[in-house]
């Protein structure tokens, strides 16, 4: 296993330590389609993921500090996964013509509005590009971590991975 | 069977406590549970984000929401309660001094003894650390989380292991800005997953830094941080000022071990889990064979850890009681430790793991 020198400088695991890990989804399998994509790259004894999905799509198994697997023939993207996930660390993407969508979980105040323009933020915090948001679920079962989709243009579809704070001082 | 009839007292009313109660009590063994604080629960119910561990460790669980949980199940089995009693002092053959609302003393004579007193935050001084805008990451935790009240606009985080990362996130979610986390050491001490989340929140991270002074004339303004080298020393030059109102420090814990101390069991010095602390068997006994020790005063871990820990000790202290059977009481040892084993393990556990099997060994020695 490396050692996450990025994850453990900056804070934020880098592409390269990502794509070692093999949790994301390549542009390709992304095209039409949503792609379950997990940024869980250090052995921490967590499992929520394997037992919030109903298809069995992703293990941990034991120890529960394995990294999670994704099948993704049974992943149905139904995004139970991603307000489960302790670590927010779960999204899905897709990406059809220009456009790329990611679905991701939000816990800061105030929440945006459908239609709002956004920026989006990769995983420095470092603002990539305008995006538009598309829909926001909140439901009882979520305990409280919303799941906002956004889009944007393609290109930064591996970069992004939220969308900035809209803050106010309080 | 019933060989003993004075009450277990366990003292600390946290997650460790509220466990090792709840064992006792549900085996049927009369309990006594102290906790110093106006509400039990100790450090759960500001603890706002969803827990680590499997579904048995109440995984994806806000900290609160356990906290009521194990709450409602006292109250349920009508577990006898007191707050606001301080315990004060420890006789051996097992008398509790308690004081209660600070107006009445008494003493109670224990069957076995459950020290959960957890743990107190680290301080770290340096010009300027009086004034006010500094203080430790709990702090301002419990000033947001409990009492809704936001201690800054702008934070400095000194520390960047779970504490410092955890306590970052929640500030912005109070609606602060995070200006740093800083950490001494060449890497990052929290989960990834953690200071990913901050980091994507526009945090920067400074490795290798610290505090040099805080700044500001009846407050904190400024605070000013530096590279330091790999003998922790700062490095002429690289000082940057932060315009900053709070500092906390989250700069790590120290076993509360007063009232072990009272009660003589014998002490070690485990550094990776915070410092001096009472050393204890694979039961969580301590060297006095009526005492037990759990949570953080056994060694600086997490809630989840506390309250298997909690466990233990209540099981195996409602045994010696007499009140339950050999069968039964290894069945549930053996289904605790299989939890508490699943969360000491990986690149973060296993520190811990290493350094509670030195306590047991040393255990041994003694």
């Amino acid at each position: 296993m490396s050692n996450n020198e990025a994850l453990k400088t900056t804070g934020a695991p880098s592409l390269e330590e990502l794509l070692a890990v093999g949790q994301l989804a390549s542009e390709e399998e992304m095209e039409g389609r949503g792609c379950l994509c997990i940024e869980c790259i250090e052995e921490i004894p967590c499992n929520p993921c394997q037992t919030s999905c109903p298809q069995g799509a992703i293990t941990v198994g034991f120890p529960i500090t394995n990294l999670p697997v994704i099948d993704r023939s049974k992943c149905t993207v139904c995004g139970l996964c991603i307000p489960a996930c302790p670590g927010q660390a779960i999204t899905i993407k897709s990406v059809k013509n220009d456009k790329a969508r990611i679905r991701f979980p939000w816990e800061y105040l105030p929440f945006p509005s459908v239609g709002d323009s956004v920026r989006m933020v990769d995983r420095l915090g470092q603002e990539l590009c305008d995006g538009r948001i598309v829909s926001i679920t909140n439901p009882e079962r979520n305990n409280k971590t919303a799941v906002i989709t956004a889009e944007f243009p393609r290109k930064f579809v591996q970069d992004a991975i939220s969308i900035a704070r809209s803050h106010t001082d309080v | 069977m019933r060989n003993d009839e004075k009450p277990a007292i366990v003292v600390g009313a946290g997650p460790a406590g509220l466990c090792a109660a709840i064992e006792l009590k549900k085996a049927g063994a009369p309990v006594v549970l102290m906790d110093e604080n106006a509400k039990p629960g100790g450090q759960l119910f500001k603890q706002i984000h969803k827990f680590f561990g499997s579904q048995e460790h109440k995984a994806g669980i806000r900290g609160f929401d356990i906290g009521k949980e194990l709450l409602a199940e006292s109250l349920r089995l009508g577990i006898d309660v007191r707050l606001k009693t301080e315990v004060v002092g420890i006789e051996l053959g097992l008398k509790v001094w308690a004081v209660e609302d600070r107006t009445k003393s008494y003493t109670l004579d224990a069957g076995k003894l459950i020290l959960a007193t957890g743990a107190t935050e680290n301080a770290l001084s340096f010009p300027g650390w009086t004034l006010p805008g500094v203080m430790t990451a709990g702090c301002a935790q419990t000033l947001i989380n409990v009492h809704r009240v936001l201690p800054g606009k702008r934070i400095l985080m000194v520390g960047s292991g779970n504490v410092g990362v955890i306590v970052a996130y929640q500030l912005m979610q109070a609606g602060a800005q995070v200006a740093a986390v800083i950490e001494a050491l060449p890497r990052l001490g929290g989960y990834g997953v953690h200071t990913a989340k901050v980091r994507r929140a526009g945090v920067p991270f400074y490795c290798s830094t610290t505090i040099i002074r805080a700044e500001g004339a009846e407050s904190v303004e400024r605070a000013v941080i530096a590279s330091i080298d790999a003998k922790f020393q700062p490095i002429p030059g690289t000082e940057q000022i932060l315009d900053v109102d709070t500092i906390c420090l989250a700069v790590g814990l120290t076993p509360s071990i007063e009232l072990s101390c009272l009660a003589e069991c014998k002490q070690i010095y485990i550094p990776e889990l915070g410092g001096n602390m009472p050393a204890h068997d694979e039961y969580m006994r301590s060297s006095n064979q009526s005492v037990y020790v759990v949570g953080d005063i056994a060694g600086v871990e997490e809630a989840s850890t506390a309250m298997e820990e909690g466990r233990l000790a209540g099981i195996h202290a409602a045994w010696a009681m007499g009140y339950m059977d050999d069968q039964t009481m290894k069945i549930k040892t053996d289904e605790t430790r299989g939890r508490l084993q699943a969360l000491r393990q990986g690149i973060f556990g296993q520190k811990r793991f290493a350094a509670k099997e030195r306590i047991l060994a040393m255990r041994k020695d003694a």
